[in-house]
């Protein structure tokens, strides 16, 4: 007979009282009232949330509103560098900052899988929580839903934000001209290696951590300094590449991309040599892509470097007239090469 | 970063480039052989900054582009057995087999798992005994190592639950057949550094003398490549057929004694067939029989999954068709000797019988990749290239492989050479 010795499916923190997540725990009775409201309400707690309403009510504000959604699915939960709790609070809280809105609440609803450790929902809630307190924005309203085991991995989140658009917003990326410059806010790659790496148990040197972090500071100091933006956008999934894909076909131009330029830690690139993968195309998670005139450049990169969140950002490209290719990289060799958009998500080479 | 920027340098790449410029009298005809080359070549517009100058044409060294399509349709047919887990590198998932990829496979409910190592296989099916876990084998000299541990690894571990299905291919073969073929225009080799890392290089020697063609072992950065084409230029200049080492900082001449002690206790040599090339004579490795309990083809495991073509000679392959009109008189992609046999391959023999008209859908068998990968053709020269055959619907393998040369042409030439 073989013996188990891998480990447990969910992590038990130390000190866990293995209390476990049960279908009975969606089912609408006593146990999910009281998950509710002792567990998942006390951290994120504050005046709107109100445990008996179907809705909160929320006072008016005077601008535009400005409204986002998304889910997160990532696995592991826990990776260097950040949490599925904090990263459902940033990744929608960057969506609404990028637009030019100050966020100002956001909804947070779980989907847990039946077998959950009670103590990984409350790592994770402690996380929320924290993210939430970091950026000023409030948990208004939520939901829980339990699925049988194997209908979910572990934990999902959705969140959905509203924010205060502050005027005059950026125009977006069809508002885009030649001879714009194009500035990234810090180094790529990060998140996407370090959860890639996290989950498949590399053993490198030098550990990748994640980037996830909140990007309004940033973005309302550049809007508070009248810094004139032509588009912004955090550049999740895909990569800076899929921003720069969705900007040339917005703006009808060519995007040019220095490769020498582009901020990658030693870390990412070695994992990405290894794997045959290229940063341009790994996913961020406090990482943005800003198209500016060149005039603002300099304005723009001062403040974004007094940001802590945004200290490595650095000018990598800029619009041209529509050439043969919309986005273009100029590698080692000094010549301008069409930059690919893939499929879906890369995958590793094989030597 | 050391021995990456280094390699990188523009002011270093533009110097060489001078150099091949001046050296070269004539437009030497270069093949590199391996698809991450290919990729470089391309990904760095080498190839476009020495137009006119040399020509480089690409070689067959994109293994999954090479693995044949009964091996990927076997894989499979095993993905949708109950109990049995398919593993392999994740750039095998996305070639097509006869119909499906394995990515497809997976989606209606096929299982497959993507392994960065063999090894993770192997742990894999010590995890998970209650399934038979078989890794799908593929890739040249570089990969066979790591397989060929994994076997041992298994055997340790005495799992009976973990076997391979092997498609592997050996490089040197397919060089000696194109050097071989009556229109091989090839003036000189680019050998593939990490193939020659593993494998060493001493058997170069005599290819060079036999066939009269200079072998230069090159790498992967764009100053590795322009190292090894200013070498083989320079080779060639000089009339000399010989073997030079461009990569020292990885390939030796022994290549790594420990590595290919390890892939000749588990492999021994056999004929081969190449997706796109037919059967290449010694192409290939199997496991040896001391081996069989790890092999998916043995009869107390699978028996056998696909019927391989008995040994032979490589499809003549058909002159350049015109775009409007296609005719494909067999399956170009699989055609062999054993399963044509009494069929005739000569287009002027079927002409009328397959004619096909622009907008209907292509069959899988109008991929010219046989003609891609021998270099008789640049991707670009093919009437499909870009309109019936993208990434998202590939009419073969080098379309969507990370190291295929149409994929190479797709994302950083679309529109050269037309």
């Amino acid at each position: 007979m073989t013996s188990i010795t891998t480990g447990l499916a969910c992590p038990v923190h130390e000190g866990s009282r293995n209390e476990w997540i049960t279908l009975a725990h969606g089912e609408g009775g006593r146990l999910m009232r009281r998950l509710i409201q002792e567990r998942i309400m006390p951290p994120v707690e504050n005046e709107f949330l109100r445990p008996a309403g179907d809705a909160a009510v929320l006072p008016p504000i005077k601008g535009r509103l400005a409204m986002s959604t998304d889910s997160f699915v990532v696995s592991p939960l826990f990776f260097p560098g950040g949490d599925i709790g904090s990263l459902a609070v940033y990744g929608t809280v960057n969506d609404l900052a990028v637009a030019g809105a100050v966020p100002r609440w956001i909804s947070l609803a779980f989907i847990l899988e039946e077998g959950l450790d009670l103590d990984t929902l409350e790592h994770v809630l402690a996380s929320v929580s924290a993210a939430a307190k970091r950026v000023g924005v409030a948990v208004v309203t939520g939901d829980t839903k339990v699925v049988p085991r194997g209908a979910a991995d572990k934990l999902f989140i959705n969140t959905t934000g509203i924010g205060e658009m502050v005027d005059p917003a950026p125009p977006g990326p069809s508002a885009l001209q030649v001879g714009d410059e194009l500035l990234v806010s810090g180094p790529i790659g990060c998140h996407g290696m370090a959860v890639l790496g996290a989950r498949e148990g590399f053993a490198l040197d030098s550990p990748l951590r994640s980037d996830s972090a909140p990007l309004n500071a940033a973005v309302a100091a550049l809007m508070q300094h009248n810094v004139q933006l032509r588009a912004m956008r955090d550049a999740t999934r895909g990569g800076i590449g899929a921003v720069l894909h969705e900007w040339s076909e917005s703006s009808g131009h060519t995007l040019a991309i220095d490769e020498q330029r582009l901020p990658v830690l030693p870390e990412v690139r070695g994992a990405c040599e290894l794997l045959g993968l290229d940063p341009v195309h790994v996913a961020n998670e406090g990482t943005m892509l800003l198209a500016l005139p060149h005039e603002a450049v300099k304005l723009a990169l001062a403040i974004l470097r007094a940001v802590p969140e945004t200290q490595g950002a650095v000018q990598i490209g800029r619009v041209l007239a529509r050439g043969v290719a919309n986005v273009v990289v100029s590698r080692g060799v000094g010549r301008e090469v069409p930059l690919d958009e893939p499929l879906g998500a890369p995958l590793p080479r094989i030597c | 970063m050391k021995y990456l920027d280094e390699y990188r340098r523009t002011e270093h790449c533009e110097k060489l480039l001078d150099k091949i410029r001046g050296t070269a009298t004539r437009p030497w005809t270069l093949m590199e052989v391996c698809g991450g080359q290919t990729h470089g070549l391309l990904r760095y517009g080498i190839d476009s900054a020495l137009e006119d100058v040399v020509r480089l044409i690409h070689g067959p060294g994109c293994p999954v582009c090479v693995t044949p399509i009964e091996a990927i349709d076997a894989a499979i047919a095993l993905s949708r057995r109950p109990n049995v887990t398919i593993t392999s590198f994740g750039d095998m998932l996305r070639v097509p087999g006869s119909g499906d990829s394995l990515l497809q496979a997976r989606a209606s409910g096929g299982n497959i798992q993507i392994v960065y190592s063999p090894l993770d296989a192997v742990q894999f099916a010590a995890q998970h005994a209650e399934r038979e876990v078989v890794f799908f084998a593929v890739g040249f000299e570089t990969t066979t190592p790591t397989t060929a541990l994994a076997v041992q690894k298994a055997a340790e571990l005495g799992l009976t639950n973990f076997s391979l299905l092997v498609a592997h291919v050996r490089v040197q073969p397919a060089m000696e057949m194109l050097a071989e073929s009556d229109d091989s225009a090839i003036d000189g080799f680019l050998a593939a550094g990490h193939v020659c890392t593993v494998a060493g290089f001493e058997s170069y020697h005599e290819f060079a003398r036999k066939y009269r063609l200079p072998v230069v072992v090159t790498g992967f950065e764009p100053v590795d490549l322009l190292n090894g084409i200013l070498e083989c230029v320079t080779l060639l200049e000089r009339g000399e057929a010989k073997v030079v080492n461009c990569y020292g900082r990885s390939a030796v001449a022994a290549g790594n004694r420990q590595a290919l002690a390890i892939v000749n206790d588990v492999y021994e040599v056999c004929d081969q067939p190449w997706r796109g090339l037919g059967v290449v004579p010694k192409g290939g490795l199997r496991l040896r029989a001391k081996w069989s309990a790890f092999d998916a083809e043995s009869d107390h495991k699978f028996g056998r999954i696909y019927a391989r073509p008995l040994s032979g000679r490589p499809p003549a392959i058909a002159p350049t068709r015109p775009p409007q009109e296609v005719l494909f008189p067999c399956d170009r992609d699989s055609c062999n000797p054993a399963e044509t046999a009494g069929l005739s391959c000569d287009p002027a023999e079927t002409a009328g019988q397959n004619r096909l008209s622009a907008d209907s859908p292509l069959p899988a068998s109008a991929c010219r990749s046989g003609e891609v990968l021998t270099g008789r053709i640049r991707p670009t020269e093919c009437e499909h290239f870009g309109n019936r055959c993208t990434p998202e619907s590939p009419l073969g393998a080098p379309m969507v492989s990370a190291e295929g040369a149409c994929a190479a042409y797709f994302r950083y030439a679309p529109r050269r050479a037309k």
